[in-house]
């Protein structure tokens, strides 16, 4: 198990390390880096001030040594500009060009120090930290509805095929899977949230909703992304019990003389949640997806929103730190879902 | 409850059962009647599709969504289990009456502890504690020889062996002690000498809890060991009935007759006695003719009589309970002796076509597939120095039960895979390190196979002649489309199969006619050596021995080399010439098939020929039940590969069989065995099979 969990580890350090240096390569493409110093100087800069201001500011740099010091293997840049100020990666604008003798000389990621968004003009980490916060309590609501949800309605639908429970559950199922986030989510503001129907039931902006989350905020959002991901899940756990309950096994449970309660809970359940758990946890990345979308439409604050603004505006460090929490989230995911199914599924033993 | 009770456990009077499908209404069990006294173990036999399961679903009142009891009525104990609640019946279910099905690991929830699944039974029937009801799983697994039962409660069914697993299964079912087990097909999954073992439990535990079975199998020789009385069914219907005794010395109806012509006995011999195959095939539940069932397959059909109307079951006189559907049974002269079929005489074998030098094959496997090491790997030898020759015209059967080599030695010889070590020679040329795609033309159309499941080795959206053309073309047979459409219809001809089946699709055929096609696309680039891997087993009895006898006309004709790979030795001893018997990866024995099937034997052979059921009641066979279940070849005993189970290993001093793989030994005539008892120990053995004089 430790093995396992080790490499599992290591496979998901290489890819966030990949990952991020493509996206480091990318943002600091000179188009991009003209950009960002049009953006924070003066839109009208010549060429030659570009290049200077980029140069003060460290981006002139070889890429590779960036990167190490973005990460924090490599000492951080002291650079006396040409316009006199002596700046450091780690220490900001010097005063008298003298590094404080306690200064740092590493920060990079490994150091805890995540950057500086030039967008929010604020520290990456904190930005990070409360906007995943948010969207974490996003997430969490999501997934209350959602797995449940699905669970009972693909159970309910499986438990007994063909039957007219079946063929309406799987109906809706079918539509809620094959609408988009972005459709649904117009339509739901249309709907129950404009003068358009008359419903206002609902609040179509959940920007209210981070501070203080309630029904009629937070409901639309949450549905959104909620009836997506459930007719998915649901379908395959329809499929998965349909499947089960034909088994010989149910049979010999049912000639045992177990009541049909007990043999949907007892005996059919556990084997019919083996697949869908899965599936689950891989729906967590597609999730993020709406996420980027639902947060965007409904105007809440929250990871999706700023990966939005940080690619917008070429935010190089906040960009950075969203990858990498992306891969993170992602890659846990997957192990959360490995670790699970091994749990569910007794023929997979981990030694 | 009704412990009084003293009449019949199981009354099933005149039962019809019905399938609803969208296009008809399936009558799939017609007029059925049969009856299971206390402590009686009744036997159903048929072959696949008569109706056997559907019959065992009914009395368990779970015949699934389409299915209907459309007349007739199942009393156990006198109560009507048709007019019985859902409730009511749940009660019986399980604890009065148990089912036992045929695949094991089906039957058990992989995902639920063996202890649980156990201990559900009490805890629902008795209201019984957690801690009852364990101490009474523990105690059933004892009953059911399983070994450390403890470990075996905490483990899930995928940790078991199929041959374990059937145990948890029969021990399930005695968990309530039922008054009725119904049995549908308990060992067609095991392997020979585990099924002898299982079958032995369930006679001692039947004796033992005083249990009424009613047996399903389609083998005669496994009911003749384990029933007191017989049904056979043909085509929905009950055609016989009566004790054992009766229905095998003195059958009254022509079916029943004609399905022991079919079998291979003790006796039975290719050249002199061939045996005789049912004409025809078995009709469909909705294309059943007018009258007797029977009547188009039947050598004693009488126009205008026997497809007049329905056929009552008439009681034959003088026997207890002897009842029989056949208008003409008292007119028939059933001691007439069986008419000859053709007679050939013995070809001579040829010329060695096939050698086999010292041949190994050794498959390198991750210990832990998932989440190994690398580097961690261990060897499975699949076989294990195996030499011997084979003539042109020869069958040479190998024997031997699963995991012991059989299949992969077919797959080193096709090309399939390639040989670790030692040598084939194909004429002198060596072929074992020469895989499939390298092989020329004429390699792969001298060897050749015949497989297991004739359903799926067809492409089921060509049509037969097609695939047929298509062996041609890859052989290099024929000069253009028209000569080998020519020659397409000349191996119809040659597997019996009626022209027009060039156009049909293999959905259309049935199994015995796929295997047919099978046959002939082997026999497409006239190959010259053909290994049948289980050729027959997939089959129905009645149509075994047409294809088994098919498969010997050829030879003869063109003086193949047939390998039979087979677990069955009444076929093996029908057939072959000589025999090889392999037990994990080693051959134990090796000889010509009396050399084989009498003393000297290798002590596994005795084993296994002691397994195998015999269906005749001349025969008395020595009892000899294997311990344990054959060890894995992952892991296989050191030494003898068969000490774990042998029970003549004490025979040879100091624990030699537990160090030493023992050496091929000649015992004079080409006979070689793979033992280390002493030339005086073979020579005290006794014949395991011995039939009475009549
Ligand atoms: N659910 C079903 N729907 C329609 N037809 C069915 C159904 N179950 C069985 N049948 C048909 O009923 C007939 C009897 O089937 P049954 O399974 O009882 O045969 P069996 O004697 O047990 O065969 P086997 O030896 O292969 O187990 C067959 O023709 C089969 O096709
Ligand atoms: S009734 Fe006629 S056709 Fe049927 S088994 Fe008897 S003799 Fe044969
Ligand atoms: S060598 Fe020993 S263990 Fe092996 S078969 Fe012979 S007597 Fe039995
Ligand atoms: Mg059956």
């Amino acid at each position: 198990m430790a093995f396992f969990l080790l490499r599992r580890i290591a496979t998901m350090l290489l890819t966030a390390l990949c990952l991020t240096f493509i996206v480091f390569w990318l943002t600091n493409l000179a188009p991009n880096l003209e950009k960002l110093a049009k953006n924070q100087g003066n839109v009208r800069m010549t060429d030659e001030q570009v290049a200077s201001f980029l140069q003060d500011r460290g981006y002139a740099q070889p890429l590779p040594l960036k990167y190490a010091q973005w990460l924090g293997v490599a000492p951080g840049w002291v650079i006396e500009g040409r316009d006199g100020t002596t700046r450091s990666r780690c220490n900001g604008a010097l005063e008298n060009g003298v590094l404080p003798e306690d200064a740092r000389s590493f920060c990079g990621v490994l150091q805890g120090d995540w950057g500086y968004s030039t967008v929010f003009q604020d520290g990456v980490g904190s930005i990070i930290a409360t906007r995943l916060g948010l969207t974490g309590k996003l997430m969490f609501w999501v997934m209350m509805v959602m797995v449940p949800g699905a669970l009972i309605i693909g159970v309910l639908a499986g438990m007994r095929e063909g039957s007219r429970t079946d063929r309406s559950l799987s109906t809706v199922s079918i539509i809620t899977t094959a609408t988009p986030e972005y459709v649904s989510g117009v339509v739901f503001i249309a709907v129950f949230a404009s003068t358009a129907f008359g419903l206002r039931w609902f609040n179509g902006s959940a920007t209210s909703a981070m501070e203080n989350a309630t029904f009629e905020n937070f409901t639309l959002p949450v549905m959104t992304i909620a009836l997506y991901g459930m007719g998915y899940i649901a379908r395959m756990t329809r499929a998965s019990m349909a499947e089960v309950m034909t088994a010989q096994y149910i049979r010999t449970a049912r000639l045992k003389g177990v009541s049909f309660p007990n043999i949907v809970l007892k005996h059919a359940l556990r084997n019919a949640l083996i697949a869908p758990f899965t599936v689950i946890m891989l729906q967590f990345p597609w999730l993020l997806n709406g996420v980027v979308i639902v947060e965007t439409l409904f105007n809440y604050k929250g990871f999706g929103w700023t990966l939005v603004q940080a690619a917008g505006n070429n935010d190089i460090e906040l960009l950075l730190g969203v990858s990498v929490v992306s891969v993170f989230v992602v890659l846990i995911t997957q192990l959360i879902s490995d670790i699970g199914y091994v749990y569910l599924n007794p023929r997979i033993s981990v030694s | 409850m009704t412990d009084s009770y003293d009449g019949p456990i199981l009354e099933i009077d005149s039962l019809s059962i019905s399938f609803f499908t969208r296009l008809r209404e399936i009558p799939a069990v017609m007029d059925f009647s049969v009856k299971v006294m206390p402590g009686e173990a009744v036997g159903l036999v048929g072959e696949s599709g008569c109706g056997k399961s559907t019959v065992a679903l009914g009395v368990m009142q779970d015949l699934g969504k389409n299915g209907r009891i459309v007349g007739g009525s199942i009393k156990f104990k006198g109560r009507d289990l048709g007019a019985m609640s859902q409730d009511e019946l749940r009660k019986i279910r399980g604890s009065e009456i148990a089912m036992i099905y045929q695949e094991p690991m089906a039957s058990l929830n992989p995902a639920m502890k063996i202890g649980r699944q156990l201990m559900e039974v009490p805890m629902i029937h008795r209201g019984s504690s957690e801690k009852e009801a364990y101490a009474r799983a523990l105690q059933v697994v004892t009953d059911v020889k399983l070994p450390d039962p403890k470990r075996i409660l905490d483990a899930y069914p995928h940790q078991l062996s199929g041959g374990q697993q059937q145990r948890i299964v029969i021990a399930m079912a005695l968990m309530a002690e039922p008054s009725l087990l119904i049995l549908d097909e308990p060992t067609t999954a095991l392997d020979v000498t585990v099924e002898a073992a299982v079958v032995e439990l369930v006679k001692e535990l039947g004796k033992k809890y005083g249990t009424s079975m009613l047996f399903i199998s389609h083998n005669l020789g496994l009911v003749l060991e384990t029933c007191d009385r017989l049904c056979v069914m043909y085509s929905g219907e009950a055609v016989e009935r009566g004790s054992i005794k009766d229905v095998f010395d003195e059958m009254q109806h022509p079916y029943t007759q004609a399905l022991f012509q079919s079998i291979p006995l003790p006796g039975a011999d290719k050249n002199a006695r061939p045996l005789r195959a049912i004409p025809g095939n078995f009709p469909l539940p909705h294309e059943r003719p007018n009258g007797c069932n029977f009547g188009p397959r039947c050598d004693y059909f009488e126009a205008g009589r026997c497809d007049a109307g329905d056929i009552k079951m008439f009681d034959v006189p003088g026997n207890e309970r002897h009842a029989t559907r056949c208008l003409r049974f008292k007119e028939i002269d059933w001691q007439a002796p069986m008419e000859a079929g053709d007679t050939t005489r013995k070809s001579e074998p040829g010329r060695v076509v096939l050698k086999m030098d010292n041949l190994k094959k050794y498959y390198e496997v991750a210990a832990n597939a998932l989440f190994g090491k690398r580097g961690d790997t261990k060897v499975v030898k699949a076989n294990e120095t195996l030499s011997f020759e084979a003539r042109e015209s020869e069958t040479l059967a190998i024997v031997g039960e699963s995991g012991c080599g059989k299949s992969t030695f077919a797959k080193v010889l096709m090309g399939l895979e390639t040989a670790t070590d030692g040598q084939i020679l194909l004429d002198n040329r060596n072929i074992e390190a020469t895989p499939i795609e390298k092989r020329d033309t004429q390699t792969i159309a001298d060897v050749q196979m015949v497989f297991q499941n004739p359903f799926d080795t067809l492409n089921p959206s060509m049509t037969v002649g097609r695939q047929i053309i298509r062996a041609l073309e890859v052989f290099g047979v024929g000069k253009n489309d028209a000569e080998r459409r020519e020659r397409m219809l000349e191996l119809l001809d040659l597997v019996k199969l009626p022209r027009a089946f060039a156009e049909r699709m293999p959905r259309q055929l049935s199994g015995g006619q796929k295997q047919r096609v099978g046959i002939a696309r082997a026999f497409a680039g006239n190959a010259r050596i053909v290994v049948a891997d289980e050729p027959v087993s997939a089959l129905d009895v009645s149509v075994q021995a047409a294809v088994t006898d098919l498969l010997m006309e050829i030879q003869r004709e063109q003086k193949t080399t047939l390998l039979f790979i087979s677990h069955d030795l009444s076929i093996v001893r029908y057939l072959s010439d000589r025999v090889m018997v392999m037990y994990l990866g080693h051959v134990v024995e090796l000889g010509t098939t009396d050399q084989v099937f009498s003393p000297p034997y290798h002590p596994y052979t005795e084993a296994l020929l002691s397994a195998v059921p015999i269906a005749d009641t001349r025969v008395t066979k020595k009892h000899i039940v294997l311990e344990g279940d054959i060890p894995s070849a992952m892991n296989p005993p050191p030494g003898c590969p068969f000490q774990t189970r042998c029970r003549w290993k004490s025979q040879v001093a100091d624990g030699l069989c537990e160090r030493e793989v023992p050496p091929l030994r000649q015992l004079g005539d080409g006979h070689q065995v793979k033992c280390h008892l002493s030339d005086a120990d073979l020579a005290s053995m006794e014949p395991v099979i011995q039939i009475a004089a009549e």
